[in-house]
């Protein structure tokens, strides 16, 4: 179980509102990710779901019963935090037990609940030592086995991977993904890293200054994403943005077309431009194209090994099925 | 401090430093037992020439040394215990966001800046006179009849004015403790579903470890030798003669200077065994 609904939660501190009204409904089972730039309230919604901060404004419904004013050790969720927030004086094994024993649970059980959690998560060879003697993604993996002993009716992830170095972060990301397969039990996932939550999530939920932008799985806010905002947030790199003339060819205030979707050619196409960075990556290279009009620089996407270099002139075609096209609002047309 | 070149360097200049504490140290203490073996009495006759142990036996022997053994170690222990106590409560409340929190802080150290002599007067004056003292007006006001506090209360009353004396130090130095405690790990344990207790036991206490050894530690060291407060209080008489109190009166009222260099012996002994007790006990939570 952990179907969590937010009616008209608001949240402010002092005169500062954080948070407008918000609704935002989440399935049993789902594996939702919160993004959204650095201090849009990610991190904050999250807590007032945890109970670490009390709503200004509006109900949080855990499982169809009111969870509004429930202390957070009575809603029946755990929460990861970015900096792990291990107990530094207990070993591995006693900060696993910790929520067990706050529970009462009987020793057997305990036991029997740190071994399997411990084999899940390789953590077997280091149950008796500190936190401090171990690495980073280790003490990860102690954070996320001190939450799923509880069994808790959701998981709250507050950018658990932000602390790790790229490669583990790929590793972590596989695994956290791994153990939601495995559990089947929500879990709610806050990360700034578009990367993050295309790959992991079932719907995406785009944040922006508190304000929803944009509820949905990877793959529609990829294809219609709804306003200019969302449409630069997903994707890497970036989508890019054209407006003035060439927009307004397509009766649009602006249109935008991701790098993906541009053919390049050295002899002939619909935009000439030059080439300035290149960025080889061995299976793609991304091309900052200058002097198209609108845009500058324009980036595009070209196979491996292109044999185009800084101060070339190419051509661009874009392909129009991939055209999204934004009023002056930035809202989408269809 | 790697090269052979800025070890030396190192030694040479800490050299005048480390000369003049062991000077500072020694000559004292070498003169101290130097006294302690003579039969040394100013007023009769000045230096009597060699007393071996005679000194040492007569303190030890005294009637007084025990007892006052013991009340060092009750006003240690009783300060300690009120200082850490309260000082981790008030650290706690004063690390809690209020109104004036700024004005309140300052309020919480002040007593520290109060010279200890005039401290135990004020106490002594204005809050436990027998009669004009505040403590007889309120007991007064109750109808109570007021307590004669530095004659009836005596050890109370004096563990009390060094308590209020050394609260701030132990608070300042459990605050910044405090508030060096990682919110999100209190966070985190309440969503584990630990409750405030628990919380106290498992998280702030272990995280206090640390600062409560060195209040401990610097703590001991001044109140072994307290004096000021007695001698302005009690005259060291209801029971409140300390180790110190008691070589003090050797020394002056007796005129004894070897009797009392003995004395000053056994205190530095005194010193060293409740240093060892109590490195035993909490020096582990230094490394
Ligand atoms: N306790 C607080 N008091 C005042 N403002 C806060 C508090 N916590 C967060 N904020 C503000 O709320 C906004 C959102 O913060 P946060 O939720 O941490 O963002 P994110 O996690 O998306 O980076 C920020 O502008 C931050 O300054
Ligand atoms: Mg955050």
């Amino acid at each position: 179980m952990g179907h969590i609904q937010l009616k008209q939660v608001k949240k402010s501190f002092g005169d500062v509102t954080v948070i407008p009204p918000l609704d935002l409904e989440i399935n049993d089972g789902e594996f939702v990710v919160f993004v959204g730039p650095s201090g849009c309230g990610k991190s904050t919604l999250l807590r007032l779901i945890a109970g670490l901060e009390d709503t200004t404004a509006g109900n949080i419904e855990i499982d169809g019963k009111d969870a509004t004013g429930l202390p957070p050790a009575k809603r029946g969720l755990a929460m990861v935090f970015q900096s792990y927030a291990l107990y530094p004086h207990m070993s591995v094994r006693k900060n696993i037990a910790f929520p067990m024993k706050m529970a009462g649970m009987p020793k057997e059980e305990q036991d029997k609940r740190i071994a399997a959690a411990a084999k899940a998560l390789n953590l077997t060879d280091y149950l008796d030592r500190r936190p401090g003697q171990l690495s980073g993604g280790q003490r990860q993996r102690v954070a996320i086995g001190r939450a799923i002993v509880r069994e808790p009716a959701a998981f709250l992830f507050d950018e658990p991977l932000s602390n790790l170095d790229a490669a583990l972060r790929v590793g972590m990301r596989m695994e956290i993904s791994e153990l939601h397969t495995k559990l089947a039990t929500t879990m709610i996932y806050v990360t700034h890293d578009q990367v993050e939550a295309m790959t992991m999530a079932d719907k995406i939920v785009v944040l922006q200054a508190g304000v929803i932008e944009q509820v949905g799985s990877p793959l529609e806010l990829y294809r219609a994403p709804r306003n200019k905002f969302v449409a630069g947030f997903i994707g890497s790199p970036k989508m890019n943005l054209i407006e003035g003339a060439e927009a307004a060819k397509h009766n649009a205030h602006t249109i935008g077309i991701r790098p993906e979707h541009i053919d390049v050619s050295t002899t002939e196409g619909l935009w000439q431009g030059t080439v300035g960075v290149a960025e080889h990556l061995g299976s793609d290279t991304f091309m900052h194209i200058h002097g198209v009009p609108g845009c500058d620089p324009l980036t595009v996407r070209a196979g491996g090994e292109v044999g185009v270099k800084h101060g070339d002139t190419v051509w661009l075609t874009p392909n129009l099925t991939h055209l999204h096209k934004f009023d002056a609002q930035g809202l989408r047309i269809e | 401090m790697a090269t052979q070149q800025s070890r030396s360097a190192a030694r040479f200049m800490l050299a005048p430093a480390v000369i003049l504490l062991l000077g500072w140290m020694l000559v004292p203490l070498i003169m101290t037992l130097w006294f302690s073996f003579r039969n040394y009495l100013p007023l009769r006759g000045g230096d009597l020439g060699w007393a071996g142990f005679d000194n040492y036996v007569r303190f030890i022997g005294s009637s007084s040394f025990w007892p006052s053994v013991q009340t060092t170690l009750i006003i240690v222990g009783g300060v300690l215990v009120i200082t850490i106590v309260l000082g981790i409560i008030l650290a706690l409340l004063l690390d809690q966001p209020m109104w004036g929190q700024g004005i309140v802080r300052i309020l919480v150290i002040a007593p520290f800046f109060v010279m200890p002599t005039v401290s135990a007067l004020v106490w002594k004056n204005m809050f436990m006179d027998p009669v004009n003292g505040l403590f007889a007006h309120i007991w007064k006001f109750f109808g109570a009849t007021p307590v004669e506090w530095l004659s009836q209360a005596s050890m109370q009353s004096l563990i009390m004015i060094v308590s209020w004396q050394w609260l701030p130090f132990a608070t300042l130095i459990l605050l910044t403790a405090v508030q060096s405690l990682d919110s999100e790990q209190l966070e985190a344990a309440e969503m584990d579903g630990a409750p405030f207790h628990s919380r106290f036991i498992y998280m702030i206490l272990p995280h206090l470890a640390r600062a409560i050894t060195i209040v401990v530690l610097i703590q001991t060291i001044f109140l072994l030798s307290i004096f000021a407060e007695i001698f302005v209080t009690t005259g060291g008489a209801f029971g409140t003669r300390t180790l110190s109190y008691l070589i003090f009166q050797r020394v002056l009222e007796s005129q004894n200077i070897g009797l009392g260099s003995a004395g000053g012996v056994y205190a530095i002994i005194l010193a060293n065994i409740v240093a060892i007790f109590l490195m035993r006990i909490v020096g582990k939570n230094l490394d």
